[in-house]
């Protein structure tokens, strides 16, 4: 961890600190950015004509949990051909769209990525993701629990304890080790549980009192009294079915008067998957520019994208009815896993191809929002690994994202009919490699609240991405592959002050931290609702309360952020 | 005396974890909460004990201390070419993961115990997923619950109280409200307490699951009876799915070891998944040892596959049928099996365990079993639950915590800190 070292002369984008490509020296010492570091024992990087970054922070990629190991194991053929052996010092495991553990952590170092966030973990089940993420080496993890369907959390909001409501998260996240609230498709997973859905944010749920739009709006509430740093993270209703652009702009509108000015209040996930328009697959086409006029409007709001990748991928998702739909849809395999007074889950494997109509309305969807919403800090790169396609080939959407040239290429083979009925051949805009590090660490990193992530500023962790391309030499526009390849194979990863990877190549494997979130809130406040829930524990759940909590212990370095909650 | 609560029973797929456990001066004296099965594991552990390694010279087993035994078997793992890491129905996680560490190291090969008891139902979930759910699903919700291939009041006895047709739901409460079926090969114990009970003949599994699979779908049967059954009684289980709010199907070894195996899992999977069409079914395998899942889970986190995993290569292989433990020892393959939390020279069938003859065995086990007998190296260890915590995962895949409640017998560690020192010295 003292390892000095000094990286000299590369192309710095920090845009945190407002830093576009300057040539600037980065100094690192005891696992920090520092001002300067001196002496015989500094390790010198010369990074001239390179492009320095923070490490990159993915705010949503599904690599940890029961759902993740579920469609491992569901799926051989998806790492036969797809492994990596056994190195000194480093484990064997394989890929592809699902993979294992400890090629999770090397290939996310491998292309400069050093924080990862897994999404969506059952609370019941928490445990298991904790032990994963214990098994990813090198990045730093937290993870979100599925808090938009739990009943103790209907139950105060439908009687509007909001308070109590906030305590019970509180205690919650203390509890399981969580980092932010997660909810998804809220309310359509309890119906779930009786094989249905809902069909807007003003549906019904069967046996509670309570709307989806309720939900979201007491969830809105609620993270704000507990100061959360990371707005309610939302994949909201009715994804992945033709028209749900509406519903989608409906469950931004929902929350619209809780904002404050401050900072945005709801986070909406994979919009790609909500952003249909047309009234069934046939009439099918994307509803990115109404989506993106909205958020462009309404500074409440924070999205990723889900971008689709022409390529294997294996949807999972805690929408378990959707996935049912899929299943019928496909005819492909499908696990479904309901989780007791919580969540539900599914998978189903899946194919994006380039000649499909309604593949090829999903792929412009994603790049429309991305290229629609004019403030790059509040939309970020994501596919929704694996749903949408492999956080491997991120690089690939960089490339769409800075060269018209590149989409120009794709468009070429993708299905026509979906170009003609769409805007995307009519978008010149081209991200500048400023943006890139915004929708790729900087704004994933402010989001969420991570102070020492996405930045190289004195005191940020030092984790640090050098990709090996001169940007004032060559054309990012055209000579977009160059840039895909390097974003592929960082020629260094900087993990905690280590240097991980050289070349594209793991040279050290090293323990990442787990963040949480501790909400201090009112210790009456606190006993009176913990002992409230104690006492209904049993009749809820098939586990004792005391099996429910993850001691600190549990997680391989723990890193808890303490906030001061308002109740 | 201690009462100590909320302890988890290392015995069965349940993983009750209500258990009450008097402790007096490091001895159990009492287990309150507990099926007669984990009681008795509770409160015997003294009985048959391994206290002392054993290392085989000229033949024969002698006692000897703990370090000699680490360093003959580091030698015998040392001097194999293909040794093969195999159990883990009785051990927590973190034991699990350290094996996994050394077959990775060495290029050996990986398995667990559901070679022998749900690897079917993995081959089968592999070919077409699976509806599943947790437990407490069924206990909320289900107002049908078929038992097929198991026998719950033998095997798993508060599975039924706890998760089952006895349990009291929020939506659905108690034997009264729901609807109960066994299908089984004979009439069981737990066939007694159903409403319906189902008598297939031995090895038809697979015809009655089709059969009704097409009932299902609205098809006739143009036949009077399918596996012993008339067709009569299967249109009326039929109609108690297709009619049921929620209706889940537990399943033991009944369907996944006899004949047809992986088909008979993937027949019952198209029917569960048939009868979501119509309304809402879920399925659950009845998992045996405690932590026989929690194999299947860490070996599939680390290394992609859920068992039978080949590190020769120098990377993660899985081809049931060539990658298996058993397939590896049947061809004579390994020079080495090392096992931890099982006793294959009970539970392997007897061809294999012949074989054993012409191979090293190291055992890590807490009691003197049939395969500590023929070890060349056994070393005693704590038992995982009680003298030893960790992590288990219940037969629905919810992570527990095993608690360490009394302290080993003297000199006996756990089978972590064995398998660490094992390691150290590997590397």
């Amino acid at each position: 961890m003292s390892g000095k070292i000094l990286i000299k002369n590369g192309f710095v984008f920090d845009p945190m600190n407002g830093v576009d490509g300057e040539v600037m020296d980065v100094a690192v010492e005891n696992g920090k950015i520092v001002e300067d570091v001196k002496g015989v024992d500094v390790k010198v990087i010369d990074a001239t004509g390179m492009v320095v970054m923070p490490g990159g922070v993915d705010v949503h990629s599904h690599i940890a949990g029961s759902k993740v190991n579920s469609g491992r194991a569901l799926r051989p053929e998806d790492h036969y051909k797809d492994y990596e052996p056994r190195k000194p010092g480093l484990r064997s495991g394989v890929g592809h769209t699902v993979p294992s553990t400890f090629v999770i952590g090397y290939r996310y170092a491998r292309m400069g990525y050093t924080t990862v966030v897994e999404p969506a973990t059952p609370m019941l089940k928490q445990r298991h993701t904790i032990e994963e993420l214990n098994d990813i080496p090198i990045i730093d993890k937290a993870s979100f629990p599925l808090v938009g369907d739990c009943w103790f959390v209907m139950e105060y909001l439908e009687k509007s304890m909001f308070k109590e409501c906030a305590a019970y998260l509180a205690w919650l996240l203390k509890a399981l080790k969580g980092y932010a609230l997660k909810v998804v498709n809220p309310g359509g997973l309890e119906s779930w549980g009786w094989g249905g859905n809902v069909r807007s944010i003003d549906d019904s749920i069967p046996n509670f009192n309570l709307t989806p739009r309720e939900i979201l709006r007491g969830l809105c509430k609620v993270n704000k009294m507990l100061n959360i740093p990371h707005p309610i993270h939302v994949h909201a209703n009715r994804l992945g079915q033709p028209g749900n652009y509406k519903t989608l702009i409906e469950t931004m509108d929902c929350v619209r008067d809780l904002y404050d000015g401050y900072k945005p209040i709801i986070y909406l996930t994979h919009c790609q998957f909500n952003s249909y328009a047309g009234e069934s697959w046939i009439d099918l086409t994307s509803g990115a520019p109404e989506v993106a006029d909205y958020v462009n409007k309404h500074p409440h709001v924070v999205i990723d994208v889900g971008q689709v990748i022409f390529s294997n991928a294996t949807t999972m998702t805690a929408d378990g009815p959707f996935q049912f739909q899929l299943h019928l849809l496909t005819d492909y395999k499908w696990v479904n896993a309901d989780v007791e007074c919580e969540t539900s889950a599914g998978i189903v494997p899946f194919r994006y191809r380039k000649r499909n109509y309604v593949h090829a309305i999903q792929w412009i969807t994603g790049l429309e929002l991305a290229l629609m919403v004019k403030d790059p800090w509040r939309v970020f790169l994501t596919t929704d690994h694996p749903n949408a396609g492999p956080f491997t080939e991120y690089p690939r959407v960089v490339g769409w994202l800075i060269s018209r040239k590149a989409r120009e290429a794709t468009m070429k083979k993708v299905n026509a009919r979906a170009l003609k009925r769409t805007m995307l051949d009519s978008i010149d805009r081209e991200y500048s490699l400023y943006e890139i590090a915004i929708v790729t660490r900087a704004g994933t990193a402010n989001v969420l609240g991570l102070k020492s992530k996405g930045h190289l500023g004195v005191g940020a962790d030092a984790d640090i991405a050098i990709y090996d391309f001169n940007p004032r030499v060559i054309d990012l526009s055209r000579d977009y592959k160059l840039v895909r390849k390097a974003f592929r194979r960082a020629k260094y990863t900087i993990k905690g002050g280590e240097i991980v990877c050289v070349n594209g190549e793991i040279v050290k494997s090293i323990e990442g931290s787990i963040f949480w979130v501790n909400p201090s809130i009112s210790h009456d406040l606190e006993d009176t609702v913990v002992s409230d829930i104690r006492g209904r524990f049993r009749d809820y759940y098939t586990i004792e309360f005391d099996s429910y909590v993850i001691d600190e212990d549990f997680l391989v370095n723990s890193r808890p952020m303490q906030v001061k909650g308002g109740v | 005396m201690n009462v100590i609560r909320n302890v988890l029973c290392p015995f069965c797929g349940c993983c009750c974890d209500d258990l009450e456990v008097e402790v007096d001066s490091n001895r159990i004296v009492n287990v309150r909460n507990a099926c007669a099965l984990g009681r008795g594991k509770f409160l015997s552990i003294g009985e048959h004990r391994l206290l002392k390694p054993l290392v085989r010279v000229n033949g024969e087993l002698v006692e000897t201390d703990l370090d000699k035994a680490i360093e003959k078997a580091v030698e015998i793992v040392k001097d194999s070419s293909y040794p093969v890491f195999y159990g883990f129905g009785c051990t927590s996680c973190e034991a699990i993961k350290l094996c996994l560490e050394m077959a990775d190291l060495l290029g050996g090969l990986a398995d667990n115990i559901s070679v022998v008891c749900h690897g079917p139902t993995i081959l089968g979930l592999q070919d077409m997923g699976i509806p599943s759910a947790t437990l407490g699903q069924v206990r909320h919700r289900a107002d049908l619950i078929i038992y097929w291939g198991c026998n719950p009041v033998e095997a798993h006895p508060r599975h039924m109280l706890r998760y089952g047709p006895l349990s009291n739901g929020r939506f659905v409460a108690g034997r009264k409200n729901r609807r109960m079926v066994v299908v089984d090969v004979r009439r069981t114990s737990t066939a007694a307490m159903a409403d319906v009970f189902i008598q297939v003949k031995p090895n038809s599994d697979f015809e009655v699951l089709t059969a009704l699979r097409a009932l299902v779908n609205d098809l006739d049967l143009e036949v009077e009876e399918v596996g012993g059954v008339p067709v009569g009684k299967l249109e009326e289980l039929a109609d108690m799915m297709v009619n049921a709010k929620f209706g889940a199907l537990f399943f033991g070894l009944g369907l996944t070891m006899s004949y047809g195996k992986e088909h008979n899992v993937e027949s019952a999977i198209a029917l569960v998944r048939d009868l979501n069409k119509k309304t809402k079914f879920i399925m659950i395998p009845m998992r045996g040892h405690f932590n026989v899942t929690g194999a299947n889970e860490v070996f599939t986190w680390q290394t992609g596959y859920p068992f039978c995993v080949d590190f020769s290569m120098g990377y993660p292989r899985y081809n049931p049928g060539e990658t298996s433990a058993i397939d590896v020892m049947a061809r004579g393959d390994c020079d080495l099996l090392f096992v931890v939390g099982a006793d294959p020279c009970s539970h392997l069938p007897r061809q294999i365990v012949e074989k054993l003859k012409n191979v090293k065995l190291i055992v890590l086990d807490p009691a003197v079993t049939p395969t500590v007998k023929m070890a060349d190296v056994a070393i005693p260890v704590a038992y995982v639950g009680i003298e030893a915590g960790g992590t288990a995962y219940r037969m629905d895949g919810v992570p527990l915590r095993l608690k360490k409640i009394i302290d080993p017998p003297p000199g006996v560690l756990s089978d972590v800190d064995v398998l660490n020192q094992i390691l150290r010295r590997l590397k």
